[in-house]
């Protein structure tokens, strides 16, 4: 390796290392407040209905899908107008203050409904900045990779909402474990809101000491930078074209498979499997875990092989295997099925008695925990509810939950989750790549962020709620809801087989 | 190949006002399920969302079709001089 290469090389490395860690901290803000939604719902919002419930379900539900793709417009025309150094440096101090501040609003017994309403203000702030962040990491670090690697380059910031998710959790779980479960619940849940602001103010540090991309600072000087970034990248029918072929073809089926193999398939197993919380999540995280190195993997293969085959087989595969991989999981944990050849220990039963929230009617609770052959651990909770007035009748359920795997079952199904993310690192590794490829230097942070945010944050962020509705309509089974991820990767993969072409332009210097 | 770019064109122009159709059947029987009170607010503020997001997406799937069967994806651009 010559000098000059080490030179790029490092240079290079630190602007992925700059970007990407910016990128992880938006994330990381972005997921907490997720991951902590019902403990903020319980401080920041009344426990009575009405208002608040509205308040917060806009806070939760349209930030999230409606705000990202506005983001990506106004911070993708700033970004084509200014730099993408400034205005992704904006992006993450917006990102860093809003979420700081959540983490100081007061609660609803002091200062009564400004509290869901600054939530909800900030949350959209949130909500556009990762709109805005995206694009510029993306294009800032492909305009500084070398040609032949853009796409290997590229892929390491499409780790960071992976990395994003674990820091996150990681953070929550930390905090928790070593304040206790009721001082988190009080007041410990503000700190990784809190502790956020350190983690920004080192990665604006990094940030500011980064200089600007250099295509765009030679379009700047040559006095080409586009004066309306907006009406050219929609209302040209040229680029507009592409807008929607990246949308179609790409995005809207990269999103789902993204969300289907990260967010539904925990929330499969711990809802509709009856999997234990913790065991759920360890799934994910050693799933994750062995495959977050493959977006680098499919990133660089993507440099040899074009971007577009890897990315529709990923799509593919999920439509052929997302049915049988769900199936496993429904067959594998059938504990009831399993308990009348299997059933190795039962537990005795430990009663519990009290009244159901908000009623007089008394509430019975046994449970038992059963341990199967093969180590599998179930608790069945037999419920009764004798109701306080006398006429109405007493109900009776048998819930199975908490149930925990063993040995092959165990592996199995992380295996299962793997391969799931597997396929998203394949449509996901090379999509930054793909899409800054397909757009000119003059309007691509615009471009490219709004197909981006509209696959990944409205396709793929519907992926629970369309998933949980349709597996909710009358003659559905669990696997109905797949249908939903299933159509829209199998749309796009028709189109993207179609109309896209496998040859890019790998110049991005134009 | 271009034929066939055309053809799902129209495919393309067609299954637009197919999915706002049925999400709005799907809100209007939804929003009529929820039981009176906040849930029946909160479903229809749901409903509305997606509606209010998907009404443009699908006007951008009719779009995209209407440029297939025009044929203005028979050769994409090879360089951004093509976009000019």
């Amino acid at each position: 390796m010559s000098s000059s290469d080490k030179n790029v090389t490092q240079s290079i490395t630190q602007v992925i290392a700059a970007s990407s860690l910016g990128t992880l901290i938006e994330w990381y803000d972005f997921y907490i407040f997720g991951s902590l939604a019902v403990i903020i719902g319980q401080q920041l919002f009344p426990s009575d209905a009405g208002a608040s419930a509205l308040i917060n379900t806009l806070a939760i539900f349209a930030a999230g899908f409606i705000v990202r793709p506005f983001g990506a417009l106004v911070f993708g025309r700033l970004g084509d107008l200014i730099g993408r150094k400034y205005t992704f440096l904006l992006t993450l101090v917006l990102m860093g203050g809003s979420t700081f501040l959540i983490g100081l609003i007061p609660s609803y017994s002091s200062i009564g409904y400004a509290a869901p309403i600054l939530v909800l203000i900030l949350r959209l702030v949130q909500g556009l900045a990762l709109g805005g962040e995206y694009g510029g990491a993306a294009t800032y670090v492909a305009e500084h990779a070398p040609v032949g690697k853009r796409g290997f380059f590229t892929s390491w910031i499409q780790t960071t909402a992976t990395l994003g998710l674990f820091l996150s959790l990681g953070i929550i779980v930390l905090t928790k474990n070593t304040i206790g479960a009721e001082a988190f619940a009080d007041w410990g849940w503000r700190i990784p809101f809190l502790v956020s602001i350190l983690l920004v103010g080192v990665s604006i540090y990094i940030r500011m000491k980064m200089h600007e991309s250099p295509v765009f600072t030679k379009l700047k000087s040559e006095g080409k930078i586009s004066s309306n970034p907006l009406k050219e990248s929609f209302q040209k029918k040229a680029n507009f074209k592409m807008v929607l072929l990246a949308l179609f073809g790409a995005t809207m089926g990269q999103g789902v498979i993204w969300y289907t193999g990260q967010f539904y398939a925990q929330s499969f197993l711990e809802n509709t499997c009856k999997l234990d919380f913790n065991e759920s999540r360890y799934v994910l995280l050693w799933a994750i875990l062995f495959a977050t190195p493959f977006f680098v993997v499919f990133g660089s293969w993507s440099d040899k092989v074009g971007r577009k085959w890897i990315m529709l087989v990923g799509m593919l595969l999920g439509v052929i295997c997302y049915r049988p991989i769900y199936q496993y999981f429904i067959d594998a944990t059938n504990v009831k099925e399993l308990e009348k050849t299997e059933l190795l220990t039962s537990s005795v039963p430990v009663v519990e008695r009290g009244l159901v929230s908000g009623k007089q009617d008394s509430l019975i609770t046994t449970t038992t925990l059963k341990t199967l052959n093969n180590g599998m651990t179930f608790k069945e909770a037999k419920v009764v509810i004798i109701p306080e007035d006398v006429l109405v009748p007493v109900k009776e359920e048998t819930v199975i939950k908490d149930v925990t795997l063993s040995g092959s079952t165990y592996v199995t199904i992380i295996f299962l989750v793997f391969f799931q993310v597997l396929l998203v690192t394949m449509v996901y590794g090379p999509i930054a790549a793909f899409l800054v490829e397909l757009f000119p230097t003059q309007i691509r942070y615009t471009s490219m962020s709004l197909p981006y945010h509209i696959g990944n944050g409205v396709f793929g962020g519907l992926v629970p709620f369309i998933a949980t509705l349709v597996a909710s309509f009358s003659g559905s089974t669990p696997l109905s809801g797949l249908w939903y991820p299933i159509g829209i990767a199998a749309l796009s993969f028709v189109i993207g087989a179609i109309y896209i072409d496998n040859k890019g332009d790998s110049n991005v210097m134009d | 190949m271009s034929g066939l770019k055309k053809i799902l064109g129209l495919l393309w122009m067609l299954l637009a006002p197919v999915i706002i159709l049925f999400l709005f059947m799907q809100a209007i029987d939804k929003i009529a399920g929820a039981a009176e009170g906040i849930a029946r607010t909160n479903t229809t503020l749901q409903w509305s969302i997606i509606i209010l997001i998907f009404i443009p997406i699908c006007a951008g799937l009719a779009i995209f079709g209407f440029y297939a069967w025009k044929g203005e994806y028979d050769h994409l651009p090879e360089s951004s001089a093509d976009l000019e």
